[in-house]
This record gives C-alpha cells, structure tokens and sequence, in this order.
C-alpha cells in the first residue's frame, strides 16, 4: 500500500487543561509538522476534546502551524473519563481515517491512546523519542527505547490503520509561532450517545505551588543515598531552587522516606528527559539510569570513583557533596544577587 | 468481591538479549521474577480482601515457566492462578496481548475490580492494562496512587502530573496502579509451602478461543523492524575533588558547564 496519497491527515492530540492548553501538546505539534514534510500532500490537524475550551488556547494550536484544528466539546468530557475521551476520539478516527494519530506520552496519552487503540485494531507504540517516515513504503517509523533504555526499538506498523503513537514529553522542540496561522478551527459538539462513562470526577489536588512538576520541568535536581540522612535532602531543594529546577530523587531515597513518591525517577518511578539533570549522592542503579539517560545535560557529583552515574554524566564531579553543594548554591546565590543590583 | 490481578513475568536484570531477528526477547536462560510494578497491584488485592472480604485470581500470559510467577503471587496470599499460554501467542504485541487477556478473563467469568501494575519494565508500554479495560468495555482508571471500596463503588486518586485527581467509579472496573498504592508483603513460609501444591489453571487458545488471526507476530498490528543498541555518547569530564580548594574549582567548573549550555547566564 502506497502512502502519501491526496489528502492523508496527520492528527496530534492536545490536551485541554483547567489552565488551558498543556504546551507538552505543541510539542507533538512540532513532531506532526516534520512528518508532514515527509508525507507529500498529508495534512496536519490537531484534535482538542474537552469543555469550555477557550479561544485562546485553539489560537495558540492553530498559530504552530497546523493545517486544522477539530475541537470536540461536552461537559461529559470536561475532566479525564477515558472511555468518553475514547468513544469521541475513535468515531472522529472512523470518520475520517487519518493515516496518524499522535499524543504525549502523558497520564493522559498513555490512557487514552490504548483504551481508543484496542477499538480500532490499530498499532500503537509506546513513549517514542523519534519518528520518522520510511521513504519507500511511507510509514510512520516509531522509534523507542525499551528494556530501561539499553535499546532502541523501531517499529512500524505495515497493514493496520491508523498508525498511533505517544511522544515522550521533552524529546522534542516546540514549533515556532507562524506569522500568519492558515489553520481552519472546527468546534462541534459531542454525541451524547457517546458518552456514557459512569465514572465520576469528584475533586483534584495540586502539587503545593513551590513544588514543580517533574513531568513537566526542564530541569532536575535529584538526590540519593549519598545525602544519608532525611534532613540533608534540604541541600537538593536548596540547589533546585537556585536553577529553578524540580525536586527528583533515586528510589532509595523515596524508600528511606526522605521524600514522597512524586519525586522517584527511574523505573519504577519517572521516565525524565530535562535540558538539565544534576544528581546528587546518586549511585546511578540501571533503573534510575533508564528514567533519566536521555537528559540533554548531566551533572553527578557523587564521592564514589566507580559510581554508574559518572558513566552518563557530561559532568562527573568526584568528591565529597557535603562540601561541593553549598559551595555550588553559595556560588549560585551571589550570582543571582548581582544580576538583581 | 471477585478480584482479578494480571502479572507478567520479566527477566531479572535490564541486560538481556533480543532475537535480531524478530527484535523480540529472548528469556530463555534469564532469570525471570515478577514485574516488580504489579507487586503493587497483588499487594492492593490482598488489602482488598483483608477488608472487603472476597477471592483473588492471579492471571498471567506467557510461557509454560510464567507459572513461577503466578505461584509467588499465591504464596503472597492470592487464591487461584491461571496462566495463559500458547505458541501462537508468541510475539504478540500489546494490541494481541490485551486482547488475549480479555477474551481469557471473559470465559473466566465476572470480576468486580482488576489490577494492574503501571507497566511492566520490559516493554515498558503501560498499554495492556487501559488495552484490556478497553476490549471488556469496562471503565479504568489508570496511574492510581490509592484506592477504597466504598459500597458498590470504587474511590481512587490518580497520580498526575498536577497532582492528585480523585474519581469514583462503579464495579467492574480496571485500575492501574503505581508503587506509591502499598508496599508488597513478602511471602510467608506457609505461603510459600502451600503455593508449591496449588493446582494453576492452565489456558491454551483452543480453551480460550481467540480469533487466530490476531494473535502473535502475525496477528500483531505493530512490528519491530530495527534493534539498535545505543551508545551513551557523553565526552564526560571528571573533576576530582579532594579539599575545599579543589572543590571552589570544580564549582568553578559547574558554572562554566551550565554558562555553555544555557542554564545561567554569562557574567
């Protein structure tokens, strides 16, 4: 089978958020733009599903430069019920046939896309850190890590359509704003009929607010064993607020009880891909190595000479972290201080 | 209260071989433990029914030797096990394996909650577990960090990036859960004894009765076309530091690092 013909549609989902749009969306957008670079005549569109989602946010999508926006609406979709995000996504799917259908490899991608999946016997790869297009059959190559990252998979899906997949966060730009956005903006309203969850949402918490994200944060600093005692882990969070950076931390540093579970990186814990990564006291087990390796930058300051983390550090600082950290923030304070003179 | 956990077995250390060929794994000669992510699922399970009272089937899908894996599970405290195996499973992917899965659970009969570990860290997809909830039309609720039967109903909190989000949701329903949900009781002696004799239920596909043109590597909408073995490529500097002045240096060179790479900015 030919790909490329006349038309073929290149879907991104975005995620509507209380707060509006969640950026990690735009950069599934950026994904979606090079692929439709490669597939002659492929369309790009974007797929919102959600309440009340505001102009703005359809703006924002539309000014990446994608060729559609299609925003479906229900108040039954306004918080996460998988099976009614489900039920909207694969009658939009069997109406129009996309070739692709991209999503972040987030809570809300990693539910969606193999609950909507399974309905439509179609391939889906998991957390990809590329894709590409194979030049001679046109189909979409899912690249991914497996195995706590010590391969590389591609995988493809020959027959089977569409071709899904979701997109690590942070494995990818965000495109730049076009100066003059062409995309067509579609709102239409759900069919109730496909709504039928009987699952209730009955309230959210959010993390404290001086508490970021790991998911979502662009840097990292992460503490372990090293640290040995609870009320050291302080110097972790002294340092990632200095870089503006999320608190992370090794299993054995959650198992201790230093801090809560949120924080674990690695294989049983987060699966992180930050501009900046900074470990602290971490030995760098092959399980934390899996959820963090792919860090554009690595810092490790650990005493010991044969500590794993050394293996992936751009940085490896050997020595005692109880007289480099302070030293480090101390460093890291002054600076601040003179660019606030 | 009818309770189903799904386990995988997994290969014990990351380090393992793939077949070139197929770009599947190759598990003979590793030694296998259960998914350390569903430990928490069958330690949610036992919770359950120290409470709710009730019975606990453990389910696996793999090869013959999948059964030591369910045993551990028994020896835990679960009730019954069954594994599912078949050559003509061989390769599936997470669309076939969650198919498989839930056509075997429906000929198993009805289940009030089934429990998931987040993924399995081989394949490291999370996908079967929303897959299966999915082909039995049942609602999941995924990434759950605590749960409570409440009547009829089931009160999760899920873990999100945010934070916490909180749903409840009637029975049957699949959960995915992570590690932050209990911390896994290991198996007593008696446990342990007794798991030894249990009697496993054991499934072929003529028993269960999935379509045979989705099943496996033929059956499996994906492929694993290229295997690559990625090389770290990181030039790593190393900075010894042995006192106070060798540490104001590697200071020194931190900071010059993150000015390079655009985390602050130049003096």
């Amino acid at each position: 089978m030919m790909g490329g013909r006349t038309g073929e549609e290149i879907w991104t989902i975005a995620e509507s958020t209380e707060h509006g749009i969640n950026p990690i969306s735009l950069e599934v957008i950026w994904r979606g733009l090079q692929l439709r670079e490669k597939l002659s005549n492929a369309r790009l569109i974007t797929v919102v599903l959600g309440a009340g989602v505001g102009d703005d946010g359809l703006a924002m999508v539309a000014s990446a430069g994608v060729d559609e926006v299609v925003c479906v609406e229900h108040e039954k979709l306004g918080h996460f019920l998988p099976e009614n995000h489900a039920a909207v996504l694969v009658d939009l799917i069997e109406r129009r046939r996309p070739a692709i259908v991209l999503a972040a490899a987030t809570t809300y991608g990693r539910t969606l896309l193999p609950y909507a999946a399974a309905k439509l016997y179609a391939g889906l790869t998991a957390d990809c850190t590329a894709l590409d297009i194979d030049q001679e059959t046109c189909n979409l190559l899912q690249i991914r890590p497996a195995i706590g990252g010590n391969i590389l998979a591609t995988i493809e899906t020959p027959v089977a359509r569409p071709q899904m997949a979701t997109v690590r966060p942070h494995s990818s730009p965000t495109p730049d704003p076009v100066d003059r956005p062409h995309a067509v903006v579609n709102r239409e309203v759900a069919d109730e009929r496909l709504l039928t969850s009987l699952v209730r949402f009955t309230g959210s918490e959010n993390l404290p607010g001086d508490e970021v994200s790991l998911a979502n944060a662009d840097r990292i600093v992460a503490g372990g064993r090293g640290l040995k005692k609870p009320e050291n882990f302080r110097l972790v969070g002294d340092l990632a607020e200095l870089l503006g950076a999320a608190v992370g931390a090794s299993r054995e540093a959650v198992d201790r009880g230093w801090i809560s579970y949120p924080h674990q990186v690695g294989l049983s814990g987060k699966t992180v891909a930050p501009e900046l990564y900074v470990a602290v006291g971490i030995s760098g087990t092959i399980q934390h190595l899996a959820g963090m390796q792919t860090a554009h930058s690595i810092v490790a300051i650990n005493n010991d000479p044969d500590a794993q983390i050394f293996e992936v550090a751009d940085l490896a600082i050997q020595g005692d972290l109880f007289t480099v950290v302070p030293l480090l923030c101390e460093r890291l304070a002054n600076r601040r201080g003179a660019g606030n003179e | 209260m009818k309770i189903l956990v799904a386990v995988k077995q997994v290969p014990e250390t990351s380090k393992v071989t793939l077949d070139e060929k197929t770009g599947t794994m190759i598990r003979e000669g590793v030694t296998s433990i259960v998914n350390p992510l569903d430990l928490y699922a069958v330690e949610k399970a036992l919770e359950v029914k120290e409470t709710a009272g009730g019975e606990i089937t453990v389910l696996s899908m793999g090869p013959p030797g999948a059964e030591r894996a369910i045993r551990e599970c028994l020896a835990m405290g679960c009730d019954t096990g069954v594994l599912i195996s078949d050559r003509k499973y061989r390769g599936s992917d997470t669309w076939s394996t969650s198919y498989v899965i839930s056509q075997a659970i429906s000929k198993l009969g009805q289940f009030d909650l089934l429990l998931f570990g987040e993924r399995a860290t081989d394949g490291d997809t999370g996908q079967v577990g929303p897959g299966v909830a999915s082909f039995l039309g049942l609602p999941v609720l995924t990434y759950v960090a605590d749960l409570a039967i409440v009547g009829a109903r089931v009160q999760a909190r899920r873990l999100v990036e945010t934070g916490y989000e909180n749903y409840t949701a009637p029975m049957p329903v699949v959960a995915t859960v992570v590690k932050e949900i209990a911390v896994p009781r290991l198996p007593t002696l008696r446990g342990k004894q007794s798991s030894r004799k249990a009697k496993i239920t054991m499934w072929d596909n003529d028993r269960i009765g999935a379509d045979g043109s989705r099943l496996g590597l033929d059956g499996s909408p994906t492929r694993v076309v290229r295997i690559i073995r990625p090389k770290v490529a990181r030039e790593g500097t190393r900075v010894i530091v042995k006192n106070e002045q060798t540490a104001l240096g590697a200071v020194d060179q931190i900071m010059e690092f993150l000015e390079k790479r655009g985390v602050v900015e130049t003096e």
